[in-house]
């Protein structure tokens, strides 16, 4: 049985005066124990709004959501406010995208760990204190007696991380969640936490689902990857599949717009044409057909089901045959 | 963090001696001055010159006011000529301070333990009923004016709770120790006194409450709603942390830092606020004082009271500034 | 549950892009819905009509003590109520109704009055001082920061002190002053973030005058703040005039009442007659609140943290 079972989640929201907006249209995934699953997509693709909902994040008013998440067999939509917060921190840990405004500016840093100890594994802050010591050096932060006294405004961008990930992996939880956790890091630190982030959870064999926009940090990470767009999942393989032969447009778009070392001097990129605001809603056909090259007259009539194509899940009317350059050259 | 201390009060010592020269100026300068004040307006021009001459007021307002300088570090600041004629402006303020002290504490403490739960409560159910009717009714706070509402109190409230209606303490037998008359009677032991002392304070300390309680509620308010919507917040709630601990330690450990600077500057309103207050209550402190100055023109006492109020309201500025360094890691460990 | 925001944020990016609103005009959108401003509004506007029809609306002259032969002095008794006079009548036997509703005018000269006076000293100094820098600026910040540390009712008080003859305009100016420091800063900060802002390099780097920067460019775009904080002085100058006549520092003449002054110099009698102090103060109650209302809502309009 899979560690976390996520099927049809949706999630609307719903301001007063304003059109429901599905931000989650109908997800659904798989994670195996210790297994790396990517969300992939662009900002506005409602995979951040999915890690919000698995974790029971998202606010009580305004946020409708339907669908299952099961994690051990256990639907976590279902749980009451009380038995979510005793899971979360325990069962599930979170690493955000900005480690600045996610730690807390007047708690210092040895607080902001030992207290997620205190309150799950019931430690009297003492021993937290060897524990929080211990954790920080597992996750490579220098001298770590000194930083424990330390705030957040005192550690650099990537220590701040470095500590996130120490409080999220502190109860060794089963499922860890990154969303974009390298985004706002410098270039050089991102690789850093990333290979930080697979050694971890390799060793405590904890499941991760990594969620970027980044198909960089897919390729060296994730095991399998959905693409998301518009709220729907629209690709989801494993990954040597999906990048070695991406069918659905979408797909191909991202990978063809990712400028490459490799590539001959004077070759263009191939940048996905439009933004996310030329989206026609689900109910009318594809969502990203008015973007699409592949775009056919019934892409934005009929809705495209989602389709079994051994071990790779597609919805698309007219997919990239496999082997086709970037679709269109435009110039940059 | 010791020069900034040094620096601010330099500049307190030039803000005082910039205002007494204003308002030294003002005393003597302006039409009807003193010696009106002390004659009236239809005294005969002889005994004007009389008392011009006699008070030195002839002499160039340099001159006048470097004498008057003189005399102030001495602890002569002039004798009183309404408030209470012929005592001397300082034993006035001595006199008083302490009231004026105890029933700012008390306002201001009210203030903060109404304002700051009321605050947080309505940021958490923000277009609540329950928000929309605090935010109303702390902007109606702001709208009523001070001195009615003492007398709202004063006549309505003291009669039905049974409340003294004016004055700082029935004539009973307590020991004056340090003049805060509620304290004095926990030092001696003399419980009554106390007692006595907080039934006479809690009126008037409501009345001068309402506007630092209005304005610390909309702070703690408008706080509280920003660190929510933090990204801290949200980390901590993915901890699983329990909520009183999400409140305490993430949320208003961070919302109070705006809280306590707005604090300070609420002294301001509270001793403007005492000048009002005081006078319906008969409350015999320096607002009390200044009211029966202002009413009465006693430039002494004025000239004392005003830049005394001045002094305390930069300090107590200062300190809370200080504090806020304590309390705030980014500037302390900078 | 707080964490609307990163949807929000979502939302925003992915479909709101497009909008090129000004914060101006999305500004007033929201105000026109807002109950809230609406309410402030709706009371402002009652209260400006009433000020102005109030010669007519007024049933009788508020300076003829008609009913003087009904007040006893020793005994202490006012007019009741009566046929032609609904609330009846004051210590000089004046007609309570008139004069509570033409004392809505003078109430408003005062607010508008210092209002006024306190922007444009404000506006001058300010200006001055955030435009030019320099010594210009230390000088001018030096003046307002020893205004700022005496606490402003205070200065107020002191200042009204200061004329041997109080007046209306006394009132009015005592108020104004204590709100020069204000605004004064208001723009000072808002121009000083300014002059270094890419619209000013720019049209300083084009060779566009000084002074044209400075009241076409600079001085529009601080508009907001002083909008707000004017919309609050109007409240509470009218506020701090009652208090002036409460310690006797208010206008003497009172055959022309302002509701400060009706309220401030009755306080002898309140325990006797409550509804002399209670009918100008609820006026000045409501009044207040209606411009405080429109302040707040406007203040947290124009507040771009708010666009949402």
């Amino acid at each position: 049985m899979a560690l976390l079972e996520v099927r049809d989640l949706t999630v609307v929201f719903q301001r007063k005066g304003e059109e429901p907006f599905r931000a989650v249209d109908g997800v659904s995934f798989d994670v195996e124990p210790g297994q790396t699953v990517g969300l992939v997509g662009e900002s506005g693709c409602g995979k951040s709004v999915t890690s919000l909902a698995i974790m029971g994040l998202l606010p009580k008013r305004g946020a409708k959501i339907t669908g299952t998440v099961r994690y051990d067999g256990t639907d976590l939509l279902k749980l009451s406010d009380k038995e979510m917060r005793d899971r979360r921190g325990r069962d599930l840990g979170m690493v955000f995208q900005d480690p600045l405004s996610s730690l807390n500016p007047v708690v210092p840093i040895g607080l902001q760990v030992t207290e997620v100890l205190e309150r799950h594994r019931g430690m009297p802050r003492k021993e937290a204190m060897i524990e929080a010591k211990d954790l920080l050096d597992k996750v490579g932060i220098p001298d770590p007696n000194r930083r424990l006294k330390e705030y957040p405004h005192q550690l650099s961008g990537g220590m701040r991380q470095r500590a996130l990930i120490a409080i999220a992996l502190a109860c060794r939880p089963k499922l860890l969640i990154a969303d974009e956790p390298t985004t706002a890091l410098d270039v050089t630190i991102q690789a850093q936490i990333l290979s930080l982030m697979k050694e971890l959870v390799q060793d405590l064999g904890t499941a991760l689902v990594m969620i970027t926009h980044d198909l960089g940090v897919v390729a060296g990470l994730c095991d399998e990857v959905n693409v998301l767009y518009g709220g729907k999942v629209v690709e989801k393989a494993m990954r040597h599949k999906l990048f070695a032969e991406p069918r659905h447009p979408y797909t191909h778009g991202l990978l063809a717009s990712i400028p490459r070392l490799d590539a001959a001097p004077g070759e263009k990129l191939t940048p996905i044409k439009g933004s996310v605001a030329d989206n026609i809603p689900w109910s009318q056909g594809c969502a990203f057909a008015p973007r699409c090259p592949n775009a056919l007259d019934v892409c934005v009539q009929v809705t495209p089901a989602e389709e079994d194509q051994l071990g790779r899940l597609l919805r698309c009317h007219n997919p990239v045959v496999p082997g086709t350059p970037a679709a269109e050259e435009v110039p940059v | 963090m010791l020069r900034y201390t040094i620096r601010r009060l330099v500049q307190l010592v030039g803000v005082v001696l910039v205002l007494s020269l204003l308002l030294f100026a003002w005393l003597r300068l302006l039409p009807g001055g003193p010696v009106s004040a002390l004659l009236g307006e239809r005294a005969t021009p002889e005994s004007r010159e009389a008392l011009t001459k006699q008070l030195g007021l002839d002499q160039p307002i340099f001159i006048q006011y470097f004498k008057f300088l003189g005399r102030a570090a001495t602890g002569d600041f002039g004798v009183s000529t309404g408030v209470q004629p012929g005592d001397s402006a300082l034993d006035i303020f001595l006199q008083r301070f302490p009231a004026t002290v105890e029933l700012s504490f008390f306002a201001i403490l009210i203030a903060i333990a109404v304002g700051v739960p009321l605050g947080y409560l309505s940021a958490k159910r923000r277009g609540s009923w329950f928000d929309n009717l605090s935010v109303v009714g702390s902007l109606i706070g702001v709208a009523v004016p001070v001195f009615f509402l003492a007398y709202v109190l004063k006549d309505v409230a003291s009669s039905a709770l049974g409340l003294p209606s004016s004055g700082r303490q029935d004539a009973i037998d307590a020991t004056r120790v340090t003049g805060f008359f509620t304290l004095d009677g926990v030092i001696t032991g003399e419980w009554d006194a106390t007692f006595n002392a907080l039934e006479h304070l809690i009126l008037p300390a409501i009345a001068l409450a309402t506007i630092p309680f209005a304005v610390i509620f909309r702070i703690t308010r408008a706080a509280v709603l920003d660190v929510l919507d933090e990204d801290f917040v949200r980390t901590a709630e993915s901890k699983g942390l329990t909520a009183p601990v999400i409140r305490r330690r993430h949320v208003l450990r961070n919302a109070m830092l705006p809280v306590v600077t707005t604090i300070g500057l609420q002294t301001g309103a509270l001793l403007s606020g005492a000048v009002l207050t005081e006078k319906v209550f008969s409350f015999a402190g320096v607002g009390e004082a200044l009211a029966i100055g202002f009413e009465r023109r006693d430039y002494p006492v004025l000239l004392l009271l005003i830049i005394m109020a001045t002094i305390v309201y930069v300090v107590v500025n200062l300190l809370v500034d200080l504090s806020y360094a304590l309390i705030d890691p980014r500037i302390r460990t900078r | 549950m707080v964490l609307g925001l990163s949807s929000k944020k979502e939302k925003i990016d992915g479909l709101a892009e497009s909008s090129g609103t000004s914060l101006a005009a999305s500004a007033w959108k929201r105000l026109r819905r807002s109950p809230v401003f609406l309410t402030g509004a709706v009371i402002i506007g009652i209260f400006i009509l009433i000020s102005l029809l109030s010669p007519w609306l007024a049933p009788h002259n508020p300076a003829d003590p008609m009913l003087i032969d009904q007040v006893v002095k020793a005994r202490n008794e006012i007019p009741p109520a009566q046929p032609g006079h609904p609330l009846g009548g004051d210590l000089q036997g004046r007609d309570f109704l008139s004069r509570l509703l033409v004392g809505s005018q003078q109430t408003l000269i005062v607010g508008v009055g210092a209002t006024l006076i306190g922007l444009s000293g404000g506006l001058i100094l300010g200006t001055l001082a955030g435009a030019l820098g320099g010594w210009v600026d230390s000088v001018v910040m030096r003046i307002v920061d020893v205004m700022l540390s005496l606490p402003s009712l205070l200065l107020a008080f002191s200042i009204a002190a200061m004329f041997a003859r109080p007046s209306q305009f006394t009132v009015i100016l005592a108020v104004a002053i204590v709100q020069i420091p204000v605004f004064a800063r208001l723009l000072r900060g808002s121009m000083l973030a300014q002059r270094h802002s890419d619209h000013v390099l720019a049209a300083t780097a084009l060779g566009v005058k000084k002074g044209a920067i400075v009241f076409r460019h600079m001085l529009p775009n601080s508009l907001g703040p002083v909008i707000v904080q004017s919309t609050l002085v109007l409240a509470t100058a009218i506020i701090e005039a009652a208090a002036l006549s409460f310690l006797g520092l208010g206008n003497p003449d009172d055959r022309i009442p302002e509701w400060g002054q009706m309220l401030g110099d009755v306080q002898k009698v309140f325990d006797t007659h409550p509804h002399l102090a209670a009918w100008p103060a609820i006026c000045i109650i409501i009044v207040a609140l209606g411009f405080t209302l429109m302040g707040e809502t406007l203040r947290e309009a124009l507040d771009p943290k708010n666009r949402r």
